[in-house]
C-alpha cells in the first residue's frame, strides 16, 4: 500500500579528525617547531579532504606504525528503507553516527560510499532558528528562515499569519529579534519549522530546547505531522518520545546499524548493549569526543563499588553504593566541586543529585586526586538510573561532564519486594518514602 | 547528487539521488532556479543588515569612496602632482573609485562569505553557490548610490558622457564576473585555509595599486599595456573613465583583454568552487 520513499544503501562516511600533537619539551624545540609549523599545517589542512585510496574500512584506523590515524568512520555500511508516512526513530549513544546520518540524508555532507534514493522533498530540522539574523525583524526572519528551510516565497506568504499566530508574537512582528526574549525567539523559530510542508522531515534533538511546556507543544506538533501522513525521521535521546511517536526504530552503534525493528524490540536491544558495555574508563570516560565541559579538569576514572570494594553496577534495594571518582586538573581551577546526578531511565530527567566541595581554593594544573562518595542504604526503587557525573568550578561552570557514558545504575529488588508488586520493568516511582497507615476501616 | 523528474514509483514527486560525487561537477541550473527565493532573501538580508543601527545609514556608501577621493586628491593630486589625463583630479579618481570600491567590497565579502555563514552550511542544504554570489549582488546597491554622486560631480565639472556610456552595463557585468570569480576562489580556499582571511585586505590593497585609480593607464608604457590589461579591473576602470568623462579614446583592446580574463576568472572560480563545495560542511 505505501511506497518506499527513502532507500539508503551501504552508506559510509569517513572523517578526518585532527590528531593531538605532541607537547614541546624545550623552549628551543618550540621555536624550531614554530618555523616548521606552516609546512606541517599546510599538509595537515590539505589532508582534511584527502584519503589514501584503495584501503578498506577495516584497515583504516591503524597506519603502518601500528598507531591510530586521525581517520574515523562515522558511518559504516548503513542500509535501510523508509516507507511513505512512516515515523522512524533513530537512537544510539553519543557518537553513534545519528547526526552524521541525518546530515547525509539532508545533503549537507556527502557520503564517502553508498547512496540514498529519496522520492520527495526533504527538510531538516537539525537546529531550529538556523539563519536567524538578530538585526532583522520577526517578519523578515520568518521569510529568510523559511526560505533557508526550502520554502518558496509564495508558500511563506500563505502561511505567514498562521506562523505568527502559532508563535504568539503578533505584537513584536516588526521588532528586531535581538530584542526578543529567548522564549519568544525559540517559539518563533519552532513556528517556522512546524509549518514546513516537505514530504520528509528529518528531526534531530532540536525539540529538546525550551521549557517543559514548550517541549510538550513540540512533541504534540510532531505527533500531528506524523498523523498527517508525512514521513519523519526522528533522532532523539528521549526514549518515551521515541516509543510514543515511532512504531519502528533504528539503533546505531559505532556507525553501524545494530537493530532495525519495531521500537520496543530496538529499545530492548539498546538497553542490552548498554548493559553489555564494560565499565572501562579507558574507552568511554577517557574519550573526549563524548565529553562536555571546558576540560580544565577531567575525570580519569569512575568506579562504582559496593561496601566491600567490589566493582558492580547492579545493587539490591537498600544496599550501599560507593562511587570512586578520580580526577585530574589540566588548568588552574578556582574551586572544585564534584556532582553525581541520577537520571530517570524512562524520561531521562534528573531524579536526584548530590554535590560535594573538593576544594574552595585555586588548584593548579596537573593536580591528581580522588573522592569517594557513598550512598548508604539506598532507598531507590527498582529500575535503571543512567548516571551523570560532573566536575564544576567555584562559579559552577562545568569542567567535565560524563553523561550516560558509564553503565547505568541498576537497582533490583529481592523476592519480598517482587511479591509486593515492584517490577523493574514497571516502576512505580523512584524512591521509597517514609509512611505509615494511621487509620483503617474494615 | 542529481535531481531529475523520475518516472519511478512515486512519479509526481521530486527524486533525489544522494551519492558520492566523482569527477567534474556541473552546475544544476534547475536547482538554482528552485532556490532563487532564498537567494533573494539572502541578498535582502545583506542589504538590510549592512547599515542597521548606524546613524548615517546608506550615506556610508557615499562617504567611503568620497573621502578616499579627498585623500587621494590631496596626496596624489596636489602633493605628488600625479597626471590625470587633463581632467580635475577629484573626478578623475572618484570615477575610478566607484567601480573599485564595489570590486573591493565584493572580493572581501565573497572571500569571507562561507565562513560567515558556517551555521547555514553545516545545518541545511541549499546550493552553496548562492553564498559567494550574495555579496556581489548586494553590493550593487552601494555601487548605484556612489554612481549617483559621480553623476552629480560630472554635472558640477560639466563633463558629459560619450556614446560609449551605453557600454557601461557591459563593463559592470565584467566587473561582477571577475569579482565573483575571485570571490569564489578566495571563499572556497578560506573555508579550508583561514590564512586567506588575513590575506584578503592585503590582496585588495596591492590590487588597487595595480589598477589605474590614482594614476592614469596612459602612464604605463604602450608596449606593456597589453600585460597591464590582464588585470581585469584595469580595462573596466579605464573604460568607465573614457566612456563617462571622454578623457582618452575608448580603450577597446584593453577592455577586450579584460573581458577574456574576467570570463576565465569567473569560470575558474566556478570550477574550483564546484569541486570543493562537497567538503565545506565537513571542514568549515
Amino acid at each position: 500500500m505505501s511506497e518506499t520513499i527513502l532507500t539508503a544503501k551501504h552508506l559510509s562516511k569517513r572523517y578526518r579528525i585532527g590528531v593531538r600533537e605532541k607537547g614541546y619539551k624545550t623552549f628551543r624545540e618550540a621555536i624550531v617547531d614554530g618555523f616548521k609549523a606552516p609546512l606541517r599545517n599546510f599538509r595537515r589542512l590539505g589532508r582534511l579532504t584527502k584519503f589514501e585510496s584503495g584501503s578498506s574500512s577495516e584497515s583504516k584506523e591503524i597506519n603502518h606504525n601500528g598507531l591510530p590515524t586521525d581517520v574515523i568512520w562515522a558511518l559504516r555500511d548503513v542500509s535501510f528503507e523508509v516507507k511513505e508516512g512512516e515515523v522512524l526513530g533513530i537512537i544510539g549513544r553519543n557518537g553513534a553516527g545519528k547526526s552524521t546520518l541525518l546530515k547525509i540524508l539532508s545533503r549537507i555532507t556527502e557520503p564517502t560510499t553508498g547512496d540514498v534514493k529519496i522520492y520527495g522533498r526533504v527538510s531538516s530540522l537539525l537546529e531550529i532558528g538556523t539563519g536567524f539574523h538578530p538585526e532583522l525583524t520577526g517578519r523578515e526572519n520568518i521569510y529568510l528562515n523559511a526560505a533557508i528551510l526550502g520554502m518558496r516565497k509564495i508558500e511563506i506568504g500563505q502561511k505567514f499569519d498562521e506562523i505568527v499566530a502559532f508563535a504568539e508574537i503578533e505584537k513584536f512582528i516588526d521588532t528586531p529579534v535581538k530584542r526578543y526574549s529567548s522564549g519568544m525567539y525559540v517559539r518563533l523559530a519552532f513556528a517556522v519549522a512546524a509549518h514546513l510542508e516537505q514530504e520528509i522531515l528529518l528531526v534531530d534533538e532540536v525539540l529538546a530546547v525550551g521549557d517543559m511546556a514548550f517541549q510538550k507543544k513540540c512533541l504534540g506538533k510532531m505527533g500531528d505531522v506524523a498523523k498527517e501522513g508525512r514521513t519523519v525521521l526522528f533522532v532523539s535521546h528521549n526514549m518515551p518520545a521515541v516509543r510514543a511517536l515511532c512504531p519502528r526504530s533504528l539503533l546505531l552503534g559505532e556507525g553501524a546499524v545494530i537493530a532495525d525493528a519495531p521500537t520496543s524490540d530496538t529499545l530492548r536491544v539498546y538497553n542490552e548493549t548498554l548493559r553489555r558495555l564494560e565499565l572501562d574508563v579507558y574507552t568511554d570516560v577517557m574519550n573526549p569526543k563524548n565529553r562536555r565541559g571546558s576540560g580544565a579538569a577531567r575525570f580519569t576514572e569512575i568506579r562504582i563499588e559496593d561496601e566491600a570494594g567490589e566493582k558492580k553496577s547492579k545493587f539490591i534495594m537498600g544496599s550501599t553504593i560507593r562511587f570512586v571518582l578520580s580526577y585530574r586538573t589540566f588548568a588552574t581551577v578556582d574551586g572544585l566541586f564534584v556532582g553525581i546526578f541520577l537520571r530517570s531511565g524512562i524520561s531521562r530527567e534528573f531524579v536526584t543529585s548530590v554535590r560535594y566541595l573538593i576544594s574552595d581554593k585555586k588548584t593548579c594544573s596537573g593536580y591528581i586526586g580522588s573522592a569517594v562518595v557513598e550512598f548508604p542504604n539506598v532507598n531507590l526503587r527498582p529500575g535503571e538510573y543512567p548516571l551523570y557525573f560532573q566536575l564544576a568550578d567555584g562559579p559552577n561552570r562545568a569542567l567535565d561532564v560524563v553523561d550516560d557514558l558509564t553503565l547505568p545504575l541498576t537497582i533490583y529488588a529481592d523476592k519480598a519486594f517482587d511479591e509486593l508488586g515492584f517490577e523493574p520493568a514497571r516502576p512505580s516511582g523512584f524512591f521509597n518514602i517514609e509512611s505509615r497507615m494511621i487509620f483503617l476501616q474494615e | 547528487m542529481s535531481r531529475v523528474n523520475s518516472s519511478e514509483p512515486i512519479s509526481p514527486k521530486i527524486f533525489v539521488h544522494i551519492k558520492p560525487k566523482k569527477g567534474w561537477q556541473l552546475i544544476d541550473f534547475r536547482e538554482l532556479t528552485e532556490y532563487r527565493d532564498l537567494f533573494y532573501f539572502l541578498v535582502m538580508r545583506d542589504i538590510k543588515v549592512k547599515y542597521k543601527q548606524t546613524v548615517l545609514g546608506g550615506l556610508w556608501a557615499i562617504i567611503q569612496p568620497f573621502f578616499t577621493m579627498v585623500v587621494f586628491t590631496l596626496f596624489f593630486g596636489k602633493l605628488a602632482r600625479m597626471p590625470s589625463d587633463g581632467i580635475p583630479y577629484p573626478i578623475f579618481s572618484y570615477s575610478a573609485l566607484v567601480p573599485w570600491a564595489y570590486f573591493a567590497h565584493c572580493i572581501a565579502g565573497s572571500g569571507s562569505s562561507l565562513i560567515g555563514n558556517t551555521s547555514l552550511i553545516s545545518k541545511v542544504y541549499f546550493p552553496r553557490l548562492i553564498i559567494p554570489f550574495t555579496p556581489v549582488l548586494a553590493g550593487l546597491l552601494d555601487f548605484c548610490i556612489a554612481f549617483l554622486v559621480l553623476i552629480g560631480m560630472m554635472l558640477y565639472y560639466q563633463m558629459y558622457p560619450t556614446l560609449f556610456a551605453l557600454l557601461l552595463p557591459f563593463l559592470v557585468a565584467l566587473m561582477m564576473m571577475s569579482a565573483s570569480g575571485v570571490g569564489m576562489i578566495l571563499g572556497a580556499l578560506n573555508a579550508k585555509y583561514r590564512d586567506i582571511g588575513y590575506t584578503i585586505p592585503f590582496i585588495v590593497q596591492l590590487w588597487m595599486f595595480a589598477s589605474p585609480i590614482v594614476y592614469p593607464a596612459s602612464m604605463i608604457p604602450e608596449k606593456y599595456r597589453v600585460f597591464y590589461a590582464l588585470n581585469p579591473m584595469a580595462g573596466v576602470i579605464e573604460g568607465f573613465r573614457s566612456a563617462l568623462l571622454g578623457t582618452t579614446e575608448f580603450p577597446i583592446i584593453m577592455i577586450a583583454i579584460s573581458a577574456i580574463v574576467s570570463c576565465v576568472l569567473f569560470l575558474l572560480g566556478l570550477f574550483y568552487f564546484k569541486q570543493t563545495e562537497r567538503f565545506f560542511a565537513d571542514i568549515i
